[in-house]
């Protein structure tokens, strides 16, 4: 092994430059070479290999992302152990038991003061408020997405996806107060006595409660609240679709509805679906502004126009006061069951959204 | 000043992919080297596990011996020590996006915690005279961010930033590929003038950017070292056929 | 196919097309009505019952006039710093493991899944969780358990800011350059100053965009303060205390009786609002006079 050097024969080009700050050098630190070393390089060389710190660093990190694991072990953990003593007491029953008032013979669920409680009217609040917002807010955000994205003028585009965003940012007791104070008496007024006029045939709309509170109240105001969220991932996984399979229908003779119909939702569905089922997920779990509209009374009626209660709204409102640790613990059950329902709704909804937005949409047929 | 390199039975595996396989040469010290071959021939790989930057990707493995000076660098040392007195310019100029000239040539100095202030402005301002960039840039030093000069500035930025640490080699993975022909001389210049005071190893794929900046030169091919001599031997008289046919431009 | 079918059969097509057409501009404008609304009342009611008493006098006792919502306000404050002092550090580790040394593990694609889970958890299930954990019982090694607190309260808006945190800090950090990271590596950087100094300095623009977000949806969270930081009527800084917070204060007052305290609950959403936007907008100013403007 030889370390011969040459100097090289072929020079093409001879530098033009010289280096202008070379003169200078014996004011340079790092060129007043003592023991071979410059003090920057002395200086590095004293720098250990920072081997603990990288380490340390590394699982201190490793730490935080642990921490959602430990958030929903706490979770766990707290709602089991507070629960715990509903659960000895009632068992499944807890999700299906009705009790008969001795006094009237009429059907009660929860009666915190005799030791009464069921989840019943709780579950059948929560979903009929929430699959009725459903209703109202899919076919609104995903006519808000396709105007967005197929038929909006550029202009209008970009203010008008900020307003739909900015729906997202206002708190939740904003929506309540103004439901409280505008909505629900629009809807007292001019709306449901309209809905008992045309709709009361079907008993689903009876127009006997003064206060305008109720499903209807509560179901408007999440379709509010719960459109942005659809109508932003619906438009996400519109804009996704490529633009050949837009042109591909459109050469077939298509009208723009049958380019959007066959081109863009037909690809785009499970994305969609991705995002009502998050809609869902928040409608199911949203408190204060549907805790200030429903009613909050724990009965369950046939028409959508009387008072009720869903699962968030009875922990918001009697978790404080629980007159008690049965009653505490009966809140605490609720709260749980609400729990396992939105993670799996929105478990669900995060492995459509991820089928989709990875390009694997084969995989979640 | 430089140091010389000496590798002895490098091997190195991406994923399944034998990209280096028997690797021996002794690279001189303050003298230019040039690597060349088809992309794709490990001539990039070779370099990266010189400062072994190679690993840094996890599916990546290697064997071997390479010694810096008197320093092993896979027994003897830390990647981080390692980097520290082998400086690297990337194929792309990538200077640190949200930090001013200034910090970007200072940054290997502060980031390893050097907080002399007096003699940081002199070794950046050294650095960059070396890097002949300071004439371009001195009134805006901390104004600026590195990421508003033009390409060619910017690789040469890059270079002011290896220059700063004192490396003993300085490795260069075809620095000049994404410039202009006016910034590719440049940057040749500088070569030929950094050589006298550091070793210098520069992958190209362009030969007569070897030819113009290297005493030596290596012609890598399906990860193996097929030739290692001389600059003028190897674009004279090359020993071996395969080097002939790439010299000669019948492939690549 | 005859002619006039084709005819008919085309007519219809057009008309379907208009009609569908129609049908999403009517969504736009019945999706944006009550947008354009609730800002227009919250504008026009909020900003009639403003006045100096509202940001200077604490709650007048039932039926009395007047008074305001300063101690809110200052609550909101507290519970808020608490809350960003726990989430955002913790979220930002969570972040950067996943997206500089997790990358394309089991862990890292189990923790990513369980933060977009936790994120979609009702926040009123999080009071009851923090409830349980600090309010309910006291513990040795948890400060200010027992009782009501502020500690409570700030520790359950921290706790939901993690997941987003961390999230958007992930996203920011993979949209770093490959090449900044081996710049900073090559320079013999050791790798936590690396990641740190560069990577994150560099997305940082965005984490802090992603934080301010964070903290501008729990600045509105009213649920899970219910139960933990629980309200007060008076002055109160001390974490050992319940404390009253903004939104707390106008659930309570837009669900009371009495028509001035109705107006009191408009002023605090305007304020609410207000203070919201002026967090997210004064971060932004800051930041892209100094760390963003050097990625122009």
């Amino acid at each position: 092994m030889h370390v011969e050097v040459k100097v090289p024969e072929i020079r093409l080009r001879q530098a033009q430059t010289q280096p202008e700050g070379r003169s200078g050098s014996e004011k340079n630190p790092a060129q007043a070479p003592r023991d071979g070393h410059s003090p920057v390089r002395r200086f590095l060389l004293s720098r250990g290999n920072s081997a603990v710190a990288d380490r340390g660093f590394h699982w201190l990190m490793v730490l935080c992302a642990l921490s959602i694991f430990g958030i929903v072990a706490l979770i766990v953990w707290e709602l089991l152990k507070g629960s715990h003593l509903a659960w000895t007491s009632f068992h499944f029953e807890f999700f299906y038991k009705s009790y008969t008032n001795t006094f009237d013979g009429q059907t009660s669920y929860w009666d915190p003061v005799n030791g009464q409680f069921s989840a019943v009217p709780f579950i059948y609040g929560t979903l009929v408020s929430s699959f009725l917002a459903l209703m109202i807010a899919v076919p609104l955000a995903v006519g808000v997405a396709i105007f967005l994205t197929e038929m909006c003028p550029r202009m209008l585009r970009g203010p008008l996806a900020f307003l739909t965003e900015l729906l997202a940012a206002i708190p939740s007791i904003v929506y309540g107060l103004w439901a409280v104070f505008e909505l629900v008496p629009l809807l007292r007024v001019h709306v449901n006595p309209l809905l008992t006029q045309y709709l009361g045939w079907t008993g689903l709309f009876k127009d006997d409660n003064p206060t305008g509170l109720g499903f209807v109240a509560a179901a408007v105001i999440l379709a509010i609240m719960i459109l942005p969220i659809i109508s932003s991932l619906t438009r996400e996984v519109m804009t996704a679709v490529p633009h050949s399979q837009r042109e591909a229908v459109l050469a077939l003779g298509a009208t723009r509805w049958e380019m959007i119909r066959m081109g863009v939702l037909r690809n785009a569905r499970i994305g969609i679906v991705g995002g009502i089922i998050l809609g869902l997920g928040r409608a199911l779990g949203e408190t204060m502004a549907v805790t200030m509209v429903i009613g909050n009374t724990p009965e369950i009626h046939k028409s959508l126009l009387s008072n009720g209660t869903s699962m968030a709204s009875v922990l918001a409102n009697e978790f404080a006061e629980a007159v008690s640790d049965l009653h505490r613990s009966a809140l605490i059950e609720i709260g749980l069951a609400l729990f396992i329902v939105t993670i799996i709704v929105n478990a669900l909804a995060q492995l459509l959204v991820w089928a989709v937005t990875r390009g694997a949409p084969a995989e979640a047929h | 000043m430089g140091v010389g390199i000496e590798v002895q039975n490098l091997n190195a595996w991406y994923g399944n992919n034998h990209t280096l396989q028997d690797i021996n040469l002794n690279i001189p010290a303050n003298h230019a080297t040039a690597l060349i071959g088809p992309s794709g021939c490990g001539k990039s790989t070779f370099v990266r596990c010189l400062n072994r930057m190679h690993e840094t990707n996890p599916i990546a493995r290697v064997t071997g011996v390479v010694r810096i000076g008197e320093l092993d660098i896979y027994s003897d040392a830390k990647p981080v020590e390692i980097r520290r007195r082998v400086g690297m310019v990337f194929q792309r100029p990538n200077p640190f996006p949200t930090m001013s000239i200034y910090d970007n040539v200072a940054a290997g100095l502060k980031l390893n915690g050097y907080a002399n202030k007096r003699s940081l402005d002199e070794i950046v301002e050294r650095s960059l005279k070396n890097s002949a960039l300071w004439e371009e840039v001195k009134d805006d030093l901390k104004k600026k961010s590195g990421a508003s000069l033009s390409g060619g500035q910017q690789q040469r930025l890059c270079i002011a930033r290896a220059l700063a640490v004192d490396p003993e080699v300085l490795l260069m993975d075809e620095p000049a590929s994404a410039l202009d022909p006016v910034s590719t001389s440049k940057i040749e210049d500088l070569i030929f003038q950094l050589k006298s005071q550091y070793t210098i190893v520069i992958v190209t794929h362009n030969m007569q950017q070897a030819a113009r900046v290297a005493e030596k030169t290596g012609f890598f091919l399906n990860g193996r070292m097929v030739e290692f001599e001389s600059t003028h031997k190897i674009f004279t008289n090359p020993s071996d056929k395969r080097t002939e046919d790439y010299i000669t431009g019948r492939f690549g | 196919m005859s002619t006039g079918q084709f005819q008919l059969r085309s007519r219809l097509r057009g008309a379907t097309d208009v009609a569908v057409t129609t049908l999403a501009i009517l969504a736009t404008v019945v999706v944006v009505t009550p947008l354009v609304a609730i800002f227009a009342y919250l504008l026009v009611k909020g900003a009639a019952s403003l006045n100096v008493d509202f940001f200077t006098h604490v709650p007048k006792p039932p039926g009395e006039l007047g008074g305001g919502m300063a101690n809110a306000i200052l609550g909101s404050g507290i519970l808020l710093v608490l809350a960003s002092a726990i989430g955002i550090p913790i979220g930002i580790g969570g972040g950067i493991f996943l997206a500089e040394f997790g990358r394309g593990s089991k862990l890292a694609n189990a923790v990513r899944f369980t933060a977009d889970v936790l994120n979609g958890v009702p926040s009123i299930v999080m009071g009851v969780a923090v409830y349980g954990l600090v309010v309910s019982q006291q513990h040795s090694f948890i400060p200010f358990s027992g009782h009501f607190s502020a500690f409570s309260g700030g520790v359950a808006l921290g706790i939901m800011m993690i997941p987003t945190v961390c999230r958007t800090t992930e996203e920011m950090l993979l949209m770093v350059p490959h090449a900044v990271r081996e710049a900073a590596l090559g320079l013999g950087v050791p790798n936590w100053r690396s990641v740190l100094s560069i990577t994150v300095r560099t997305a940082s623009p965005g984490i802090i965009t992603g934080c301010m977000l964070a903290f501008a949806r729990v600045a509105g969270e009213t649920a899970p303060l219910i139960f933990t930081a629980l309200g007060n009527q008076f002055w109160s800084t001390s974490l050992n205390e319940p404390i009253a917070a903004l939104p707390l204060q106008i659930w309570v007052y837009a669900l009371s009786p009495y028509d001035d305290w109705h107006r009191l609950a408009w002023a605090g959403a305007l304020v609410l609002i207000v203070l919201i936007v002026l967090a997210v907008s004064l971060v932004r100013f800051v930041t892209s006079r100094g760390v963003l403007k050097g990625t122009s």
